[in-house]
This record gives structure tokens, C-alpha cells and sequence, in this order.
């Protein structure tokens, strides 16, 4: 595809030759957002090894990730919309909503594999009103999806009020944090690990993803030069209200409780981790890898503090520190170095 | 696209003073829309349940509005210049405790310097907001988020699970909400000082027009000599200091303190602003209209128990309304853009 040649995905596995830099290939994957955030997980894993007791067991990795399920998937596809220059703040009103309509299709008492597949739709459907929104309407997604994540949260509330549904059977909560025979690792885990393989593989080895990084770089651009831009963008935000709405089933079933006001404010957790995993909120840059490093490093650091018995008011400092720093300091170095370029005299 | 420029130089030429009372023609159309859904929205309340206006209930409407209206205010300079500060609640939050714990730990300060220190934290984080998008150059969405959480936690860890009760701080302070002068109250009155001198200043003071020019187009407003780092930096300051502000209103009004306070207030700020034709790309806004936005904000918010609408239907109906409100924004964008014939079509 032609826009390839003006957007080299910065996270890509194939980076092009830079004729300027003539650093090895090893230097280059070092540089790259992704080895740096996969980098600070591993020394916060080790750190938290050596001096967080119970931190390094099979038990707590199991809860770990039981922990950031609903994070992690939700930024699998956010990281894909992000890419594109757009934002999906309703997620976490898409979860509650779904969960509250999961609890009121139980009461009435319908199957839970029904209940489950129309959960399902509805977060389609959800997705679809945003993705209209913007590709139709051309309304900006920052504002539609702050609209609508008032909008979606208030219709949960409306349907279930501040009450719970909290009498799903044992077989599917219990199921719900059930563990891999054998391992302490709940089998959530191979479900995100397999979406995030095909949400990877979409993003870094398709046409279709070469074409997010075009547009996320330059949509008019994107536009011209064939991609249709307005139907990638609608099919994003469709993704996007699903996941959230499969979220929303395993959060409901997880915590044994539907609510209108499950996971309120998850969304800003997740635009943190995919920022944090180097992907850039003007779009066109990022990759799936630095998100999951992103979504494990606030985990890891979350885990191990409350473990440490850390009151949660110093991961909030530790987030947010994180988040800023690791946008600054790329920055300041891109900076220094464009600098040392203009000094140089031009070879 | 330098063809077609060419032959619209003339009719740009030619239109540019058109193109300005465009512009501010349909600022004056949105602004009355919303005025006129104010208008409707508290009639039909009345006429449903004439208690509505009563002097004790638009007091409290007034009272109501109020911290909504400041950081409505403040958040609008920010996304005029295309930013956002997302740290607003945190702000709030830290203010609100800082302006307590002074009034428990040094009893003998007088009133008025224990405000403006309140005031003052919000402006320190306004500016390390502000220092960090203008000067190291990163996305006003992530460092605002990020200063989200650190000043949220920097709260959590001052207070450390402690509480500030009503008894802790003076009556005269506490009293605030009940001065009124011709039966507005007090903090009602500041914020109408806050609307009407930042409305002034943005459009009548050279640095304040300069802030649209930058939202609109910063390299563009880089290149005509604006100081564009200064000019981003200059509302998250102001955004911090009236945050603070609010965050000592909101002590003086509430009593009852901890960490947690003005969380998850950042969205509805945009929101009251969004509401109130503040386009969030930059470039184009008052804050009247925010400040009209905020106040119907907070009637829907009274006036749904009036008309005996389940109070749960609340937040589905502002996210309607922010929904709509862009919708028309973008619908009065259309028109004018068809109107001056691609003279001045960028999307908001």
C-alpha cells in the first residue's frame, strides 16, 4: 500500500533502513517504546520478586491477572483506535451498561448463554451508535465518546437503579476465575493471549492495519490515497464496544455482581496503559506489544504494592509519574538529539 | 490544493470581514440556543411544580451551579488554545483539603489568606500542567491524565485516610453560602466575577484573542509571531488558580473534607463546556456559553426530581444533550462553511 512509504509504524518488526542512523539492529529494537516499557516490567517483576514477599508465586501471578483482565482486553482493541488518531472514553460505561442489562436479562430469567451472546450485540451495537457518530455525523470521538459514556452509564443506572443482581450460578462465576487444570493461571489469561494475538497480527501484519497508521498519520491523506477510512474507523469502534461488552460478562461474572456502576472510570486505566505503551495519542504510532508491557507494568506495580501493604495513594502517584515521565522523556531526548543533528555539520 | 486556493483568493479576500461576523453570528445562535433551552427547561419545571422557583430552591440552584461554572470557565481558556486539563477534580480535590488542613493546623490565620492559599495550590499544578505541555512539548490529554492520578495520590497521601469535619474550620468561612447580596449568594457572585472578566479578557485583550488563533492553528499562529509556548501556558495556570478557587468554595460549602473530593469532576467540566458550543478541537468557544452549559448542566440535575423523572434517567440525559449539542455545532460549521462557499471549511 502507498501510504507505507510516508508511515513507518514505529512498532513495527521490519523498520526501514534510516539512512541517517547507522546503528545496529539490536540498538534499534533497544530504542524502540516497546523494549523500553518491556524492559521497566521485567526489572519491576525482578525488583518485586526480591522484595515483595508472596509476590513471586503461582497464586498471585493467578490473581494478578485476574486483576487486569478487563484492562487488558479493553486496551487490545483501544490501542487499534488510538492507532487511528480517534478515543473510545464510553468502555467503561459500555461494561457497566452491559452488566446491568446482564443482571436485568437474568432476573427475567433468560438462559445465560443467551444473555451472554446478546450482551454481546448490544456492545456492537454501542460501539456502532459511536462509530456513526464519528464517521457519519464527522462529530470529533473525544466529545462523542464523552457523550456517550454519560449517556451509557445513565442508561445502566436507569436500568437496574443501585440495586445488584448478585444470584448468577456458582458454575459460571466460579467458572469465570476458574484456573487452567494443572496451573494457577486462570484460563482469561489464553483469551487474552489470543485476542491480542489476533488484534497483533491485525495491527503489525495486515493490510488493514498498515492502512490504521496511515490514517491515524494523516487522514486526508489515507483518504486520497484509497483507504476507506470512514469504514475502518466504524469497524474500530464496533470492535471496541464488543470487547467492552465481553469485558463486561467476565467482569459481572468475576465480582458475582451486576451493577450500574461496574468498572466506573476503568477508561481513563485504560488510555493510561495504552499511553503508556508508547502509543501516541495523536495516532499513527504504537504497537500492540509496548500496550500488553504497559497494562502488565501498572498491574505488576499495583499487585506489589498492596502486597507490600502500600496504601493504593502511592500507585496513583506511581501511575501517573510513570505516565508523564515516559512521554517526557522520549521528548527531551528526541529533542537533545535533533539538536546534536542541527549542530553537526550535514554529511 | 494550491490551485484551488489561487482561484479563492479573491472571494477570502473579499469575505474576510463576512467571515468574522459569520463566526461570531453563529457563537450568538448557539449561545441563545442554549439560553433558550434554560429558558424552556426551567418553565416547564415551573409550570409542572411552581416550588421550582422558589427563592430557597434558585439559591441552591445558584449555589449548585456554581463550582461547575468556575471550572467550566477555566477548562474552556484551556481547550480554546486545543488542550484539555483532565487534572481539574484532582486540583479541586487537593485545594479543598489543603484549604482545611490550614484552618486545623493554624486556627489564628485569618479567612481570606487561607483562601488564597487554597487558591494558590491550584495554581502550582495548573502550572506544572502547564510547564510540562508547553514546555516539554507532550500531549495536553497525557499529562493531564497523568496528573490526574499524581495529584489525586499526592491528596490520598496528605490526608492519609484522615477526615476534615465542619467543625474543624470557622462559621464565618462555612457562612459564605448563606451572604447574599439582592438574594444571590455569595460564591454565586464570584463565579459571575469569573464568567464576565475571563469573557472580557478573551475577547477584548490582544493576548486573549491570540488564544484562539492559537487553538485554531498553532504553527500558523507561531509563524505570525505569537508566543505560542506562553500563550498555552498562561490558561492552564489560570485553569489551576480557579480550580483552587473552587476547591475553597467547595470547602466552605460542603465542611466535610477527605481525599476523595471533585473525583471524576474533570468529565463533566468538559462536558458543561463542550455543552456550551466550546468546540473541543480549539479555536472556537466563550465561556459563556461554558458558563450556560455548566448552569444547564446542574438545572437538568434539579429539575428532573421536580418533573418526577426517575433521578437515574439524570446522566442519560446530559449524555444526550452533549451528543446533540456537538451534533449542532457541527450542523451550524456545515452552514456557514456552505454559506462563505470554502472559505473557511476546516471541521470542527
Amino acid at each position: 500500500m502507498a501510504p507505507d512509504v510516508t508511515t513507518p509504524p514505529a512498532g513495527g518488526t521490519a523498520l526501514p533502513p534510516r539512512p541517517a542512523g547507522q546503528r545496529s539492529v539490536l540498538q534499534r529494537v533497544l530504542a524502540t517504546r516497546e523494549s523500553s516499557v518491556i524492559g521497566a516490567l521485567l526489572v519491576s517483576i525482578l525488583a518485586a520478586s526480591l522484595l515483595v514477599d508472596g509476590f513471586a508465586s503461582g497464586r498471585n501471578s493467578g490473581f494478578l491477572i485476574l486483576d487486569i483482565a478487563a484492562i487488558a482486553l479493553i486496551a487490545l482493541p483501544m490501542t487499534l483506535v488510538i492507532v487511528t488518531g480517534e478515543i473510545d472514553l464510553s468502555v467503561a460505561s459500555t461494561l457497566g451498561l452491559t452488566s446491568a442489562v446482564m443482571g436485568q436479562l437474568w432476573v427475567i430469567g433468560l438462559p445465560l448463554e443467551t444473555i451472554a451472546v446478546l450482551c454481546l450485540v448490544l456492545g456492537a451495537l454501542l460501539g456502532a451508535v459511536n462509530g456513526l457518530l464519528v464517521t457519519v455525523a464527522g462529530l470529533p470521538s473525544l466529545a462523542v465518546t464523552i457523550g456517550t459514556m454519560a449517556m451509557y452509564r445513565g442508561l445502566a443506572y436507569v436500568i437496574l437503579g443501585d440495586q445488584a443482581v448478585a444470584d448468577f450460578p456458582f458454575s459460571w462465576t466460579g467458572g469465570a476465575t476458574a484456573r487452567l487444570s494443572g496451573t494457577p493461571i486462570p484460563w482469561i489469561a489464553l483469551l487474552i493471549i489470543v485476542l491480542a494475538v489476533v488484534f497483533g497480527l491485525l495491527l503489525h501484519a495486515t493490510p488493514f492495519g498498515r492502512s490504521l497508521y496511515a490514517i491515524g498519520s494523516n487522514d486526508e491523506a489515507a483518504r486520497f490515497s484509497g483507504i476507506p477510512v470512514l469504514r475502518t474507523k466504524l469497524v474500530l469502534f464496533i470492535a471496541s464496544g464488543t470487547v467492552a461488552s465481553l469485558a463486561g460478562v467476565f467482569w459481572t461474572l468475576q465480582y458475582g455482581s451486576a451493577r450500574a456502576d461496574n468498572a466506573f472510570g476503568l477508561e481513563l486505566s485504560v488510555v493510561a496503559a495504552v499511553l503508556l505503551g508508547g502509543v501516541s495519542i495523536f495516532g499513527g504510532k504504537g504497537a500492540l506489544l509496548g500496550v500488553l508491557g504497559g497494562v502488565l507494568l501498572l498491574g505488576t506495580i499495583r499487585n506489589a504494592l498492596q502486597l507490600a501493604d502500600v496504601s493504593s495513594d502511592m500507585l496513583s502517584i506511581v501511575t501517573g509519574t510513570l505516565l508523564v515521565v515516559s512521554v517526557v522523556l522520549p521528548n527531551a531526548i528526541e529533542r537533545v538529539r535533533a539538536r546534536r543533528r542541527t549542530a553537526e555539520p550535514p554529511s | 490544493m494550491t490551485g484551488v486556493s489561487a482561484t479563492q483568493a479573491p472571494v477570502a479576500e473579499h469575505g474576510g470581514n463576512g467571515a468574522v461576523r459569520t463566526g461570531r453570528r453563529i457563537r450568538q445562535v448557539r449561545e441563545l440556543g442554549i439560553l433558550l433551552a434554560l429558558v424552556l427547561l426551567v418553565a416547564i419545571t415551573t409550570l409542572t411544580n411552581p416550588n421550582f422557583l422558589s427563592s430557597q430552591s434558585v439559591r441552591d440552584l445558584l449555589l449548585g451551579a456554581t463550582l461547575l461554572t468556575i471550572l467550566a470557565v477555566g477548562q474552556s481558556m484551556v481547550i480554546i488554545t486545543r488542550n484539555v486539563d483532565l487534572s481539574v477534580g484532582s486540583t479541586l480535590g487537593l485545594s479543598a483539603f489543603a484549604t482545611g488542613t490550614l484552618f486545623v493546623s493554624l486556627p489564628a490565620l485569618p479567612i481570606p489568606v487561607v483562601a488564597l492559599a487554597g487558591v494558590l495550590v491550584g495554581t502550582v499544578c495548573g502550572a506544572v500542567n502547564g510547564a510540562l505541555v508547553a514546555a516539554a512539548r507532550v500531549p495536553a490529554l497525557v499529562v493531564t491524565l497523568g496528573t490526574l492520578y499524581a495529584f489525586r495520590g499526592i491528596g490520598h497521601w496528605w490526608a492519609a485516610g484522615e477526615q476534615i469535619n465542619a467543625a474543624d474550620m470557622p462559621d464565618t468561612f462555612l457562612g459564605l453560602g448563606r451572604v447574599a447580596v439582592l438574594n444571590i449568594p455569595a460564591p454565586a457572585l464570584i463565579a459571575l466575577a469569573v464568567v464576565l472578566t475571563a469573557g472580557w479578557y478573551l475577547g477584548s485583550y490582544r493576548s486573549g484573542r491570540e488564544l484562539y488563533a492559537v487553538g485554531s492553528d498553532p504553527q500558523a499562529a507561531r509563524l505570525v509571531g505569537i508566543p505560542v509556548d506562553r500563550r498555552v501556558f498562561f490558561p492552564f495556570v489560570v485553569n489551576g488558580s480557579l480550580a483552587g478557587l473552587a476547591g475553597v468554595l467547595y470547602a466552605a460549602r460542603f465542611g466535610t473534607l477527605d481525599a476523595t473530593v471533585g473525583t471524576g469532576l474533570e468529565l463533566e467540566v468538559v462536558a458543561a463546556a463542550v455543552v456550551g458550543g466550546v468546540a473541543i478541537f480549539g479555536g472556537s468557544g466563550t465561556v459563556y456559553g461554558a458558563a450556560l452549559g455548566a448552569m444547564l448542566l446542574t438545572t437538568i440535575g434539579a429539575a428532573l426530581p421536580m418533573l418526577r423523572v426517575d433521578p437515574f434517567w439524570q446522566q442519560a440525559v446530559v449524555g444526550l444533550l452533549i451528543i446533540v449539542a456537538i451534533g449542532l455545532d457541527r450542523l451550524l460549521v456545515l452552514r456557514a462553511a456552505r454559506r462563505l462557499r470554502g472559505g473557511e471549511s476546516r471541521g470542527a
